[in-house]
């Protein structure tokens, strides 16, 4: 009975944070029932989060954006048009490949700058100031792709990281070991960090869930690690764009939640004023928050053109609007300074869900993008109900 | 003359947990200047809104009768419709429009519901003619003078067939020779029958063109004077607005040392670009170690932004003068350095741009030094509870954990971690900028008692206040401002009530 009762109070006060986790199972349990299974295969989730991963890297950079109360219309066609040269450095100049992932990426900077200086230093608003680079961008991914058309790429390092798979070393009963190996250490890190917060929390005499829940949550996440990878072992295993979606998560949840940067970023989000009079650079920030947008969505364009093998003249069209939506599913806040990394890569990973389970249950195109819509309006109501109601 | 346009009778008006007016009651004979003293905070606004209908009808107790019928006005609208107009301090203008529109918006001319503009343009031309504005109706209200501004409201006002004009200090932003013609214009429109209820800070304005004053203190009518019978003089009245008795408590203090100048300002002004006016004007200050100096002034006195502008100019004023901590010249480019150099800003204003609402206590206190708790950038979470710990304790902060958002403490509990938040920047000058406003009488004293230890530990306090008897019950000097300049600097020992407020109404 008790444990009922703080179960609902644990779920009525975090419901903002929970809300995406409970959206996807409910998601992923109903695709898996109306397609007898196929949606929850080995085959199908590996396809789906290597299919979403340079939309998930879009959507953590969008989401510290859409903190400081900017948008960045223009990471679309940034990331198509970087695609685009990173495939003539690849093929054209015959660069190495680890020469041009760190040319692009400085590439991608060296664009969020501009961007940021629009926005920072010349205060035009983010919207147009975006919108104009998305304008520039597009036309010049046609300018470099127009000779050639299509370019091939042909370089089996570069194609790996859209296509590739970590080596499994060995096989058990037809599962891929290393990946294996990956989740459990994964389920082992998860639970000694729990821990380790728990017994922090309670050092200081903060208010933690009860024994039996939290024995309840530990199971319940570690069961979810080990079944996802459990899952992807029976496939190909971890793939090459998995490990850096993920480097890229844990990365920028470091930045956002353990360092000063991060916190500048949340409080510039929360109240600009109050950050200036704190002493805090808001023109730096936005700086900052602009230039790894870009930065990461070079990492896209590298993601997409790999996964492609290949840039073409439409590359990156409409990744900003998903982008965008990705991190408004996961929960990031139109009013500034709320809004979580991992939220953003849940909120990619619902929207992949929506289009990979309906294209299995074949529902038309047309139906498909009312849908996806009705689920952002729907992300963004509950949003602004649940802030309501939390004052 | 005995014909009374409005009477209000026994006007009661709480907010939660403050009575902004307490049985008041205002009488306003048809055809008089009738002006409205008091302090900040006295409730002349207040008692404004409630006639104008901001607050509507039983949002309030008591009765407004108008004309000789008891009135129930449920939004602005039914008060303009009856003839009774109000220009507040901030002008209602659109900036973007021309002065014909600006006087017709929302009171267009019409043929069958379709805007007749050339009728319009006629018609604004005798309402300018009324005001004595002599400018092109056509013309760009951002490309007017604020007191030609305030004529076109007046003149949007006639157009209404306005009766009770009420003007909330219509001179605040002016300047001699607009205010002199704005006196002259309102005498006119007398003349005409208007009948006229005007809020002003200044005296002599009071003293110069009243019929009545009406005082009000803590939400109270104090008196009703009246200038046939020669009440009317700049000292009664002053004598009425401050006459509170001192009950208010205030912790002594143990020994003052005072020590050497740490900040002076020399022929210090900042003009503000955007509102096109000099917001300081030649200031002239000193602060020295282990000293509360109190900055004293009514609303718009410029007392606020003389802080800001010593505090790395985050509102980019253009800054004139010269400004030195500790016998060295300053010249801050961001509040950053004005932080490093030292300082610290509490803001009046906590929740607009003092704290972080949706954010922790431990985020908010750590939120102006965050280097404090980081090593290489890397933020040291232990470090960080172990700092708010500290400051939740010391200043007595009362919340169930330091992890709970500022956004739902009470206004004391919050005014407490903004204090927390910029002590933690370690400042040896702290400026206040009213501590104690919207807060209860215990936690009043609480933040009494931190400034004096504080100040014993050799900080040096600047505390702008609008409350008399916290500026003279904690100040070792006290600077008095008003319309930017500082009028006046009084020594602990001669300031009184009556001098002060001479001072700010100057």
């Amino acid at each position: 009975m008790n444990l009922l009762k703080e179960t609902s109070h644990l779920i009525k006060d975090n419901i903002r944070d929970y809300g995406m986790y409970i959206a996807l199972v409910a998601i992923m349990i109903t695709f898996n029932v109306m397609t007898s299974g196929t949606f929850m295969s080995s085959r199908n989730i590996s396809n789906l989060l290597d299919a979403s991963g340079y939309i998930a890297v879009l959507a953590v950079g969008m989401t510290l954006v859409i903190v400081i109360r900017h948008i960045d219309l223009s990471v679309g066609y940034v990331a198509g048009f970087l695609g685009a040269i990173a495939a003539i450095l690849l093929m054209q100049q015959g660069l190495s490949v680890w020469l041009v992932i760190p040319i692009i990426l400085v590439l991608g900077i060296v664009i969020g700058l501009m961007n940021g200086f629009l926005i920072a230093q010349l205060g035009i608003p983010a919207f147009v100031a975006s919108l104009a680079g998305m304008l520039i961008f597009r036309g010049a991914l046609l300018q470099v792709t127009e000779g050639t058309g299509t370019i091939i790429v042909q370089d089996d390092i570069f194609n790996a990281i859209g296509n590739g798979y970590l080596p499994a070393i060995k096989y058990f009963y037809n599962r891929h070991v290393l990946t294996l190996i990956i989740g459990a250490v994964g389920v082992v890190l998860y639970i000694f960090s729990e821990l380790k917060n728990r017994h922090d929390k309670s050092k200081y005499n903060f208010d933690v869930i009860s024994m039996p829940i939290f024995l309840i949550k530990l199971v319940f996440v570690s069961a979810i690690i080990a079944y996802i990878t459990w899952i992807l072992a029976g496939y190909n295993g971890i793939s090459w764009t998995l490990v850096i979606v993920l480097l890229v998560t844990m990365v920028y949840h470091f930045i956002t939640n353990k360092t000063v940067l991060g916190r500048q970023v949340y409080a510039v989000g929360s109240n600009p004023e109050a950050a200036h009079l704190s002493g805090i650079n808001v023109k730096n920030v936005t700086y900052m928050v602009m230039g790894s947008m870009s930065m990461l969505a070079a990492l896209s364009g590298i993601l997409y053109t790999s996964r492609l093998q290949s840039a073409t003249t439409t590359a990156g069209m409409l990744f900003e609007l998903d982008a965008i939506a990705a991190a408004y599913v996961g929960g990031v806040s139109s009013a500034g300074g709320v809004g979580k990394v991992t939220g953003a890569i849940i909120g990619a990973i619902v929207m992949a869900s929506l289009t990979n389970g309906m294209n299995l249950l074949g529902v038309g195109i047309s139906y498909q993008y009312m849908i996806r819509g009705g689920v952002l309006a729907g992300a963004v109501i509950f949003d602004v109900i649940t802030r309501k109601r939390g004052k | 003359m005995a014909d009374v346009i409005l009477e209000m009778a026994n006007i009661t008006k709480t907010f939660p947990g403050v009575k902004a007016l307490d049985q008041v009651n205002f009488q306003v004979e048809k055809g008089e200047i009738h002006f409205l003293v008091g302090e900040n905070g006295a409730g002349k606004s207040t008692l404004m809104k409630v006639l104008s209908g901001v607050y509507p009808y039983g949002n309030y107790e008591g009765d407004i009768i108008y004309e000789g019928k008891v009135q129930q006005f449920n939004k602005i609208q039914d008060s303009v419709n009856v003839g009774i107009a109000i220009i507040y301090q901030e002008l209602a203008l659109f900036p973007d429009l021309s002065v014909y529109e600006n006087i017709y918006m929302g009171n267009e001319v019409k043929d069958g519901g379709i805007i007749n503009w050339n009728q319009t343009i006629v018609k604004a031309k005798e309402m300018l003619q009324k005001v004595n504005l002599k400018v092109n109706p056509e013309t760009l209200i951002k490309d007017l003078g604020v007191g030609k501004q305030q004529l076109v409201e007046i003149a949007k006002a006639l157009s209404k067939q306005v009766k009770l004009l009420i003007l909330d200090e219509p001179t605040a932003a002016l300047n001699e020779d607009d205010s002199e013609n704005l006196l002259e214009l309102i005498k006119e429109l007398k003349k005409q029958g208007i009948t006229c209820i005007m809020i002003s800070h200044k005296l002599k304005e009071v003293a110069a063109i009243a019929d009545k004053a009406t005082i009000l203190r803590d939400g109270q009518t104090i008196i009703t004077l009246d200038a046939k019978k020669g009440e009317i003089d700049e000292p009664t009245i002053i004598r009425h607005m401050v006459g509170r008795e001192m009950n208010q408590i205030y912790p002594e203090r143990a020994n003052r040392n005072i020590g050497d100048t740490v900040l002076e300002l020399i022929n210090w002004s900042a003009y503000d670009t955007q509102l096109g006016r000099a917001v300081v004007k030649d200031a002239n200050l000193h602060l020295k170690r282990g000293e509360i100096i109190g900055i004293a002034g009514l609303m718009g006195a410029g007392r606020t932004e003389l802080a800001l502008s010593m505090f790395g100019n985050p509102k980019s004023y253009k800054l004139m003068g010269s400004m030195a901590l500790n016998g060295q010249a300053q010249n801050f480019k961001h509040t950053s350095d004005a932080i490093k150099a030292g300082m610290a800003y509490v803001t009046e204003d906590r929740k607009g741009n003092g704290l972080f609402l949706l954010n922790t206590i431990t985020k908010n206190v750590s939120a102006s030094k965050l280097s404090g708790i980081a090593h290489n950038g890397i933020i040291n979470t232990n470090e960080e509870i172990k700092v708010a710990e500290h400051y939740k304790n010391s200043l007595h902060i009362k919340a169930s954990s330091i992890e709970q958002l500022v956004g739902k403490l009470s206004g004391g509990n919050q005014q407490k971690v903004s204090l927390g938040k910029w002590l933690f920047a370690g400042p040896n000058i702290l400026i206040l900028d009213e501590p104690t406003r919207g807060i209860d009488v215990g936690a009043k004293f609480e933040i009494y008692s931190v400034m004096n230890t504080l100040i014993e530990k050799g900080m040096s306090i600047i505390m702008i206040s609008s409350e008399l008897g916290e500026i003279l019950g904690m100040s070792d000097r006290i600077y008095v401002m008003a319309e930017g300049k500082i009028t006046g600097e009084l020594d602990r020992q001669e300031a009184d009530q009556e001098k002060v407020m001479a001072l700010a109404t100057k």
